[in-house]
């Protein structure tokens, strides 16, 4: 898994509440037996209009917005477990999204590919979508070894909180298959002495 | 101190607890299917890494399946790749697999239950969020990501933060006409499509005890709708004679040892909940969805609430409806029966016992897709057929079929479906489609009268 550590880049606003899955990537994208070319069908049915045409209105398409920072509003990625979001946004060019409420299973999924679900409070949530819809360049500068995250022009900065075996992952690219793996010893003894179905 | 039943399941299974982290979460049986398997058969197969337990693995086809013509090679040359990937990867690892045409295939939470696989106290996983379908046995239930179907395969565990405990409490008398989809759907709009995150739901009250577990599969089924990792509800004599003789359930003097362990399963009086909410049953009426999300739903008869903000108005726009309107008498082109919410033999029968003797309104095309195989058979049996082809309704096989629209069950752009499936997103059913969610009796009467009715008239 690709290392994090700290970032600092422009971001895309996304001011919608309850972005599920479905939307990040739809289902008829799913049929895919490998991890590629997720990225150009991310959002396929916002960015584009019925008759394939970009749709400029959608931030993503929006020339004012570029980075690899995406901010959306309150219980990101709900809905389907599909970790086929993670990957399309990912893809895309996403290594932090700023958010301040992710859906449980969307986050477990972020985090097991490298992709930062930073939470941070509904207030400052809103701050950052002031900071950028005003000043569409404005930098956010995401810093996971101290959990901060900071609006650069203006140095208003808040504490994130996240999982410190999560974080201690993130910042050393470690993932959780080579863990469990390590524990192996210990899930068999648990098997041995548990009741087994 | 005192427990609940979601905590006795738990800590049963927690093989060890990292300080300041997550616990090493053993799991008991693992479902796969062919959407979300392929990508972590090939992360193990790069690692170098054999599957720890593959008896306690267990794959069907649904998601991507068509439901005419099962017999034939699938047309949809991405599906069928899918497919046969997923017999590939079954067969190199020693997999049970349920596929297409197998009597026991279906929709992965309709026919592991029905199988008996899923069972009280374990703990169950599958790459799907409505995994949580199976806690209506009292069984830790939950979806996953890809990633974490690669490390059940290479550990069978995975690492996950304890959840916090929630409980809904619904106590009282159901009205005439309220199914177990009307339950749910209420307590998902009472609540909010938020008011589950971060936790893991007990449903508790007499609705869920007199509840069969048809119901309770469809109310468990739901949860992730409102944010909770998962629903369930304590096991009693409804799930133990439901769960005898089934195919993989434990038999004669087994069977009566583990039912003495399951009895133990319920949560313990003065146990703590981190939260908890009472409703009142007698509250519920047909509860229908008019918006994006689960949670954005009414009663019938109600008008269409007052946008509070700019995502209530995107989604009213999308749905092309306006603030403070009824959908009462709103044209419907489109009904749709099955998915793994709501597409269980009682469904059926349900449905069939309103539309018995009547006709379908000549606009509307109504879909009915049972969940398995079994649940076909049962149709077939009854009589249930006869009924909904002579009323003009098609009777497909079984698959995930339109909840989606991974296969060719699609709604069109613009139409409107009354469907009985789990999520009303925008382009759920096909792009452009719009969604509202409902039982399979009121999607029933839509389908009769063609345009949404206040069908409890009739009933009562």
């Amino acid at each position: 898994m690709e290392k994090f550590i700290s970032l600092t880049d422009t971001a895309v606003p996304l001011e919608i509440e309850n972005i599920d899955t479905d939307q990040i990537i739809p289902a008829r994208f799913l049929k895919a037996t490998d991890k590629e070319g997720f990225g150009e069908n991310l959002f396929q049915d916002w960015r584009f209009d019925k008759a394939g045409n970009l749709n400029y209105e959608f931030n993503l398409n929006n020339k004012k917005f570029k980075g690899s920072i995406l901010v959306a509003g309150n219980n990101f990625g709900c809905g389907s477990s599909r970790e086929h979001a993670a990957w399309a946004l990912k893809a895309y060019g996403f290594k932090v999204i700023v958010s301040s409420y992710f859906a449980d299973i969307f986050k477990g999924n972020s985090l097991n590919n490298g992709l930062l679900p930073l939470q941070v409070s509904p207030e400052f949530l809103k701050k950052i979508f002031t900071a950028i819809n005003t000043v569409p360049s404005e930098k956010l500068h995401v810093d996971l070894e101290n959990q901060r995250v900071k609006i650069v022009s203006t140095g208003a900065s808040e504490k994130f909180e996240i999982d410190p075996y999560k974080k201690n992952c993130m910042i050393k690219g470690y993932d959780d298959i080579d863990f469990l793996v390590s524990r192996k010893e210990a899930i068999q003894k648990f098997e041995e002495k548990t009741f087994q179905f | 101190m005192k427990k609940t039943l979601f905590d006795k399941i738990w800590d049963a299974h927690v093989v060890e607890s990292i300080p300041a982290g997550p616990d090493i979460l053993y799991i008991d049986k693992h479902l796969i299917h062919e959407v979300t398997s392929p990508q972590a058969f090939n992360e193990l197969k790069e690692r170098g890494i054999s599957i720890l337990r593959p008896k306690q693995i267990v794959a069907t086809a649904d998601h991507n399946t068509p439901t005419e013509n099962q017999h034939l090679p699938i047309k949809d040359l991405l599906s069928r790749k899918q497919l046969r990937q997923l017999t590939k990867n079954c067969e190199d690892n020693n997999i049970t697999l349920y596929g297409l045409g197998h009597p026991y295939n279906g929709i992965v939470h309709v026919m592991a239950p029905e199988l008996g696989i899923t069972q009280p106290g374990m703990t169950l996983v599958c790459g799907d969020s409505h995994t949580s379908t199976h806690g209506a046995f009292g069984t830790i239930a939950f979806g996953i990501g890809t990633s974490q179907v690669a490390q059940v395969f290479a550990s069978q565990c995975l690492l996950v933060d304890k959840p916090k405990k929630l409980r809904v409490n619904v106590n009282g008398k159901l009205q005439n006409g309220v199914l177990p989809k009307d339950v749910i759907l209420y307590i998902i709009c009472k609540l909010g499509t938020n008011s589950g995150n971060g936790y893991f739901c007990e449903y508790a009250g007499n609705i869920f005890e007199e509840m069969t577990m048809e119901g309770r599969m469809t109310v468990c089924n739901m949860s992730i709708e409102m944010g909770a990792r998962g629903g369930l509800i304590a096991p009693d004599e409804t799930t133990f004679s439901y769960m005898e003789g089934k195919e993989f359930a434990p038999k004669g003097e087994d069977f009566e040892k583990i039912k003495r362990y399951w009895k133990t399963l319920k949560t313990e009086e003065g146990a703590k909940f981190d939260q908890e909410y009472y409703l009142d049953a007698s509250d519920i009426e047909p509860m229908i969805t008019y918006g994006t999300n689960p949670g954005m739903g009414i009663k019938l008869s109600d008008p269409i609430p007052i946008s509070t903000g700019k995502s209530d108005e995107k989604a009213l726009e999308y749905m092309g409806f306006k603030e403070g309107e009824s959908l009462i008498d709103k044209p419907i082109n489109y009904i749709f029966i099955g998915s793994c919410t709501n597409s269980r033999i009682e469904d059926f029968r349900t449905a069939a016992s309103y539309i018995k003797g009547k006709q379908k309104a000549a606009n509307v095309n109504a879909l009915i897709v049972p969940g398995s195989r079994q649940v076909a058979e049962q149709i077939k049996a009854e009589g249930l057929q006869l009924i909904f082809e002579e009323a003009g309704f098609s009777l497909r096989q079984p698959g995930c079929s339109a909840c989606l629209a991974m296969n060719d069950d699609k709604i069109p752009a613009g139409e409107y479906c009354v469907s009985t499936s789990n999520r009303n997103f925008e382009g759920r059913q096909g792009q452009g489609s719009r969604t509202l969610l409902a039982s399979p009796l009121t999607a029933a009467a839509t389908a009769i009268a063609g345009k949404i009715i206040n069908f409890t008239q009739i009933l009562n």
